[in-house]
């Protein structure tokens, strides 16, 4: 069976795996690292969403045998060591921009490489063209956008909407 | 209750489960780590609508790597029925077969992978037998799966023969996928003594754990089902987590082994149930005012290869069909036929928002008739409104001054005046593009139509540390039922919510309950919690009362302590302090709570009754733009205004709306269920099957919840049931769409080319 070694949310892994294994099966089955969800089994919800060197990744459209010597970030590895939120997941959770929440793990992601790509900042139309490859069937995206404009400013160093939240 | 202050109940907190899922912490049924040994299994679908199934050709795919068991009909060990309703539902099929993607048998293997394969290798032989494919067919047929339901008032024919004007008109409405982001999936583990133990993806897990025990043949002792959350459930998994559940318990029961069963996306489309499709005819008479006299109306649900709900889904149809008007004299029928096609099932709405098609449809094409506009028809026909009267054709009172205000508050939220000017101006200049406002007043039911499926349990524990465990029958789809149940038992015992721990729905802990369903989950499981909680606030107070020599009546709980006379008085003991005491002095911190709705009747004979505890109501205001040179289109703004009465979570209850909505617009607009000629689904994955995207949501999209208006029967804390009338709010999409193209004749859904279709039709 093929071997694989890649880096997954900062640690190095060793793995065996089929040549047809996926990389979203690698994580889910082998690692146990199972934020990272199957919705369509097809490439097109984007539920499976990771990072691979820092760009977003629909995990179950890539091979695990391909990630060789890759970095690779799910939804488990963005908090800091202290629970410390990435703003992007606080501004998920403080916006109420998830229902069922099975979506949630991927649009985090997706949001994430998105606004990186976009360092002068995103309109909310740009937003929504951003996240066409996720799909969401409980809340109508409305929170969702509102909360991804309001970590891009955060991760962006502008005006915090969450701090003026929190006040 | 109401005017009571509170600190927990009304508070937009945020869903309980909001920091797990953004860490990707929570855990949904295949998340679960799987005990050693556990195997897989894969579906055997049928690929022909309609035959007898003569052999199944299974050597191949047992010599492949991993396999372990193929099971069909004959290895079921009790009954091979998963009907929920009457018991004629085949598992497997035996010997007939009823529709494309009916299971034939089941594959268990080591591996998902090797299950999936091996499936693929089994054949089946199918002596094809002629399939029934249409509505109207089956009604050609008589094949109904159900009784017609006939509501009558007076003489409709004398009263449409004696209005100054006549209409008539057919049309159609497409089912829906639920397309719940997580599939279906259980996971079942053989116990000792034939024990079996279900976790499921479900809204109904009583249902699960009955219909187990029916396929297994044991007593439902036996089985526990539990749910800790699901990801989107919307109706799709109520009835249709019980089989997948049943399959993966034979499997276990079967191999003596866990068995897990997930439907990949392909399966789950085509193997469970959809929102029925609706044809309907209606002719209506009324005045030059648009006062409608009388309607006659047929309307006819697909209701699939079995009955399943469609008998729940055609009564809330007929219940539903006038939605907010008055009509004097009216006789309207609802079939549901079968046809050679996947059982349709609950779906959002549960034929509510199919039925309240058919007064639009009546309102446009009469509006269209008499050249007034859509709305000045409605409102002149509005349910107590205008010497209108009050009174539903089967019986039941609703509150006209709320219906009228939801839509003169909409209207004016909407600046529908100016905005109507604008886009007769846009419309005027633009060579191709036309714009349209479209508006929705809705008048929803709450309660399950079936007397006894308005009840709930709960079970709440006070530890000595003053910690709470709550659980009730309720389960948690996304929808924030849990937080908001929470809410109301720390509002009961006066602490903080983070006090409250909130547990997955098990079977074991609350038996006989009903499903998570027709919006009544925080009505019934929140007065169930409540009456636990308060049971043991009764037995804490006595305990209290007594160290202090006051009445238990005198003792009052409220920031975490219970305190002698009022709160901040000089005596008082923190909760915890007051648990451990009621432990020393042996006095039970654990109760249940029952809840069922009072004042529900229903005649089924005489089609009459007040099937309802309350009524919900709603309007919103849509605005599209369509390409008349492609049909396509775009919603531009969305004002939306629903009555939750006086909401236990804001933030859920928005958040619910504009779901809703936009889970609507899917429904009318861009979803479209595609079968072809033999019978079979040709969109079964997110390529062919558009659900609403990002970019498909209106750009401007405001929302609010009707103010002041807390429910004027007693509900949990004056609430009122959210899960499903915003659904209905999107048919202003549907409407906006005619007034932009000019014509009230637009089936759905309202895809580009149905749109093209209704401009040609139009001339």
């Amino acid at each position: 069976m093929p071997q694989v070694t890649l880096t997954v949310n900062g640690t190095k892994h060793t793995v065996e795996v089929e040549a047809r294994t996926l990389l979203v099966e690698l994580l889910r089955e082998k690692l146990r690292l199972t934020g990272t969800h199957v919705g369509c089994d097809t490439s097109q919800c984007g539920a499976c969403v990771v990072h691979m060197g820092g760009d977003s990744i629909k995990a179950c459209t890539i091979l695990a045998v391909q990630c060789e010597g890759a970095d690779v970030t799910t939804i488990e590895g963005l908090a800091k060591a202290d629970g410390t939120l990435h703003p992007m997941q606080e501004a998920f959770r403080e916006y109420h921009a998830l229902q069922c929440g099975f979506c949630t793990p991927g649009m985090v992601m997706s949001a994430i490489d998105l606004v990186n790509k976009h360092p002068g900042g995103l309109s909310e139309q740009e937003i929504r063209e951003g996240l066409e490859g996720n799909l969401c069937r409980c809340t109508g995206y409305h929170n969702i956008v509102k909360a991804i404009a309001a970590a891009a400013d955060v991760m962006q160093g502008r005006r915090s909407e969450l701090a003026r939240a929190a006040e | 209750m109401d005017g009571i202050a509170t600190k927990s109940v009304g508070a937009a907190l945020r869903h309980d489960s909001a920091l797990k899922h953004t860490t990707g912490e929570a855990r949904y049924a295949d998340d679960i780590p799987e005990a050693l040994g556990t195997l897989h299994a894969a579906l055997v679908l049928s690929a022909v609508p309609h035959g007898t199934l003569t052999a199944l050709r299974n050597e191949a795919a047992r010599a492949m790597p991993g396999v372990v068991a193929i099971i069909a009909a004959a290895d079921v060990p009790g009954e091979n029925d998963i009907g929920p309703a009457t018991q004629k539902e085949k598992l497997f099929a035996d010997p007939v077969v009823e529709f494309a993607g009916m299971p034939l048998a089941m594959v268990v293997a080591a591996t998902r992978d090797q299950a999936l394969r091996a499936a693929q290798a089994v054949q089946a032989e199918i002596a094809a037998l002629e399939p029934v494919l249409t509505i109207e067919r089956a009604l050609e047929l008589g094949q109904d799966v159900v009784p017609p339901q006939v509501i009558r008032r007076c003489d409709a024919a004398a009263a449409i023969a004696a209005a100054p004007r006549r209409l008539s008109a057919e049309f159609r409405a497409g089912g829906q996928e639920h397309f719940y982001l997580e599939g279906q999936v259980a996971l079942a583990t053989p116990g000792e003594g034939g024990d079996m133990a279900v976790v499921s993806s479900t809204q109904h897990p009583s249902e699960v754990q009955h219909i187990v025990a029916r396929v297994l043949g044991c007593g439902y002792n036996q089985v526990t089902a539990t749910c800790r959350r699901m990801g989107g459930g919307f109706g799709g998994k109520e009835s249709n987590a019980s089989w997948v559940a049943a399959a993966a318990a034979i499997g276990a029961r079967v191999t003596g082994k866990p068995v897990k069963l997930r439907l990949p996306r392909r399966a789950d489309m085509i193997a469970t149930g959809k929102r029925h499709p609706f044809l309907y005819r209606w002719t209506a008479g009324f005045d030059d005012t648009g006062r409608i006299m009388g309607l006659e109306a047929l309307l006819a649900a697909d209701g699939g290869w079995s009955l399943d709900m469609s008998g729940g889904v055609v009564f809330r149809a007929v219940t539903h069909a006038v939605n907010c008007c008055d009509v004097p004299a009216l006789a309207i029928t609802a079939r549901a036929v079968k046809t050679n096609t996947v059982s349709n099932t609950a779906f959002r709405g549960f034929g509510g928002p199919q039925g309240a098609l058919l007064m639009e449809d009546v309102v446009h094409r009469v509006a269209a008739a008499l050249g007034r506009t859509p709305e000045e028809v409605r409102a002149r026909n509005f349910l107590g409104v205008g010497g209108n009267s009050d009174e539903l054709p089967y019986g039941q009172r609703v509150e006209g001054d709320l219906i009228a205000r939801v839509w003169a508050e909409a209207k004016a939220d909407s600046e529908w005046d100016r905005r109507r000017a604008e886009i007769a101006a846009f419309n005027a200049s633009h060579p191709t593009l036309r714009r349209g406002l479209g508006s929705m007043v809705l008048c929803f039911g709450i309660s399950f139509g079936i007397r006894h499926l308005n009840q709930a349990g709960a079970l709440v524990h006070v530890y000595s540390d003053g910690s709470i465990r709550l659980n009730h029958g309720g389960t948690e789809m996304g929808q924030g039922l849990f937080v908001k149940v929470a809410q109301i038992v720390a509002e009961a015992f006066g602490v903080d919510l983070d006090r409250v721990a909130i547990t997955a729905t098990s079977t074991a802990e609350v038996p006989n309950t009903a499903p998570t369903a027709a919006s009544t989950g925080s009505d019934l499981n929140g007065w169930a919690a409540h009456n636990a909680a308060v049971a043991i606030r009764g037995r804490m107070a006595e305990v209290a009362a007594a160290k202090w020599g006051i009445a238990p009546e005198a003792v009052v709980f409220a920031d975490n302590r219970a305190w002698a006379e009022r709160a901040g008085a000089n005596r008082w003991l923190d909760f915890g302090e007051l648990a451990k005491l009621c432990f020393i002095e042996r006095v039970s911190l654990s109760a249940t709570g029952f809840y069922r709705t009072p004042d529900i009747h229903w005649d089924p004979k005489a089609m009459k009754g007040n099937p309802f505890f309350y009524f919900s109501y709603g309007a919103a205001v849509a605005e599209v733009v369509v390409d008349t040179l492609t049909g396509e289109h775009r919603c531009l703004r969305a004002d939306l205004l629903q009555d939750c009465g006086r909401s236990l979570n804001p933030a859920v209850d928005l958040g619910q709306i504009e779901g809703a909505f936009v889970q609507g617009m899917g429904w009318l607009t861009c979803e479209e269920l595609w079968w072809d000629a033999q019978g079979r689904l040709r969109t079964v994955g997110p390529s062919t099957y558009k659900i609403p995207g990002s970019r498909d949501v209106p750009p401007v999209f405001r929302t609010r919840l009707l103010e002041s208006a807390p429910a004027r029967v007693d509900t949990i804390f004056r609430s009122k049931a959210v899960g499903e009338p915003p659904l209905l709010l999107a048919t202003s999409v549907w409407n906006a769409l005619k007034d932009a193209i000019g014509t009230p004749a637009l089936d759905l859904p309202a895809t580009p080319e149905r749109v093209l279709m209704a401009l040609r039709n139009k001339g």
